[in-house]
């Protein structure tokens, strides 16, 4: 039914005809972290392994940094509060469906990688447990994409911009969007290995979900940047203490 | 620019940004597709099963948007109580 709406209801100007090229594509869109139970048990064992490093990493990270700067525990609180209000916005996109953002990028920019891997966790399993969304079994494959490579692309995109003089609003917008894409991107590939195509394999489930994961995510990341960009705006004007205890690599105004 | 007319031109681009598929998109009830993965994933392999239940699933959309509006609650909370915590301090500290 979804596809059919989708086919012949769609009034697009002109300039939008490429991109309404691939949303007529009639195929199932879906932009959301991997359901209960639709992993299979080798692959849900695979990705909990996967992540579970970067999860201990993390913790040991928190630990350290909340002993040797108490200060910081507010806005650690704040990194994690922005990664629970994101990740709860289901925002609709021009594919016609909705997504949510992550929120992992600002919190990566901030602490890390690492610390993000063990907040973006917390946030999956609140929405595992407590709405059905995502699953226990499929925990440790959307904790990889959501709070590991997420994070990972959002903090090397930071740290790479910044090498370049990149401005400080404009390197944390390109790393929370690149984060939020890549988690995504991450959850395709994870399908795609789970559930290769009979013709063509991994490589074609692989095109099949990242055609649609790009299109939907596309303009969520784009809202992820730039409202992590409004936050980061108010932590160099009111918070420039803790941030300058951080040793984010920024300039100071 | 000032500070807050910068941040509030980002906000607005946001609520742009999120708009534009409403207006633009008709007749999608922009579901959040859940069920249209089971779909991809069974017309890859059809005679795939799911192998384990959530433990709990809200009863239905009215619950289920309550935990989600809760979470998103919850978040904004706290970076309200942030916010609005350190403006204080820094009005104090110039008084």
């Amino acid at each position: 039914m979804l596809e059919e709406n989708r086919t012949h209801n769609l009034k697009i100007p002109g300039a939008l005809a490429t991109l309404a090229m691939i949303m007529l594509m009639p195929t199932p869109v879906y932009a959301m972290h991997i359901m209960e139970g639709f992993l299979p048990v080798k692959w849900a064992l695979f990705w909990s392994v996967a992540s579970l490093p970067f999860i201990i990493t993390g913790v040991i990270t928190i630990s350290r940094k909340l002993k040797k700067n108490p200060e910081l525990k507010m806005l650690l609180g704040v990194a994690g509060a922005f990664a629970f209000v994101l990740s709860a916005l289901k925002i609709p996109s021009v594919t016609g469906s909705s997504s949510h953002p992550t929120g992992v990028g600002l919190g990566s920019v901030l602490f890390g990688p690492f610390v993000m891997s063990v907040l973006g966790c917390i946030v999956l399993l609140f929405q595992a447990l407590l709405l059905a969304h995502g699953g226990i079994t499929t925990l440790g494959a959307n904790t990889f994409s959501m709070a590991v490579v997420g994070p990972l692309a959002a903090y090397g995109v930071f740290r790479a911009a910044r090498s370049i003089k990149i401005s400080n609003g404009a390197a944390v917008f390109l790393a929370a969007f690149c984060g939020d894409l890549m988690t995504y991107v991450t959850t395709s590939l994870q399908l795609a290995l789970a559930f290769p195509a009979e013709v063509g394999g991994v490589a074609a489930s692989a095109v099949k979900f990242l055609g649609i994961f790009a299109v939907t995510q596309l303009p969520l990341a784009v809202s992820e940047g730039l409202l992590s960009v409004v936050v980061f705006n108010f932590l160099t004007a009111h918070s420039s203490q803790e941030l300058s205890v951080l040793d984010l690599g920024i300039t100071n105004r | 620019m000032t500070f807050v007319n910068k941040n509030l031109l980002l906000l607005l681009l946001v609520v742009a940004i999120s708009v534009f598929p409403l207006l633009i998109v008709h007749n999608s009830e922009f579901g959040g597709a859940d069920g249209a993965a089971e779909e991809t994933i069974l017309s890859i392999r059809p005679e795939y099963q799911p192998w384990f239940e959530p433990f709990w699933e809200p009863p239905g959309g009215e619950t289920e948007s309550l935990l989600f509006a809760l979470q998103a609650a919850l978040g904004a909370g706290f970076l309200g109580y942030y916010i609005g915590y350190r403006k204080g301090q820094r009005k104090v500290k110039d008084m």
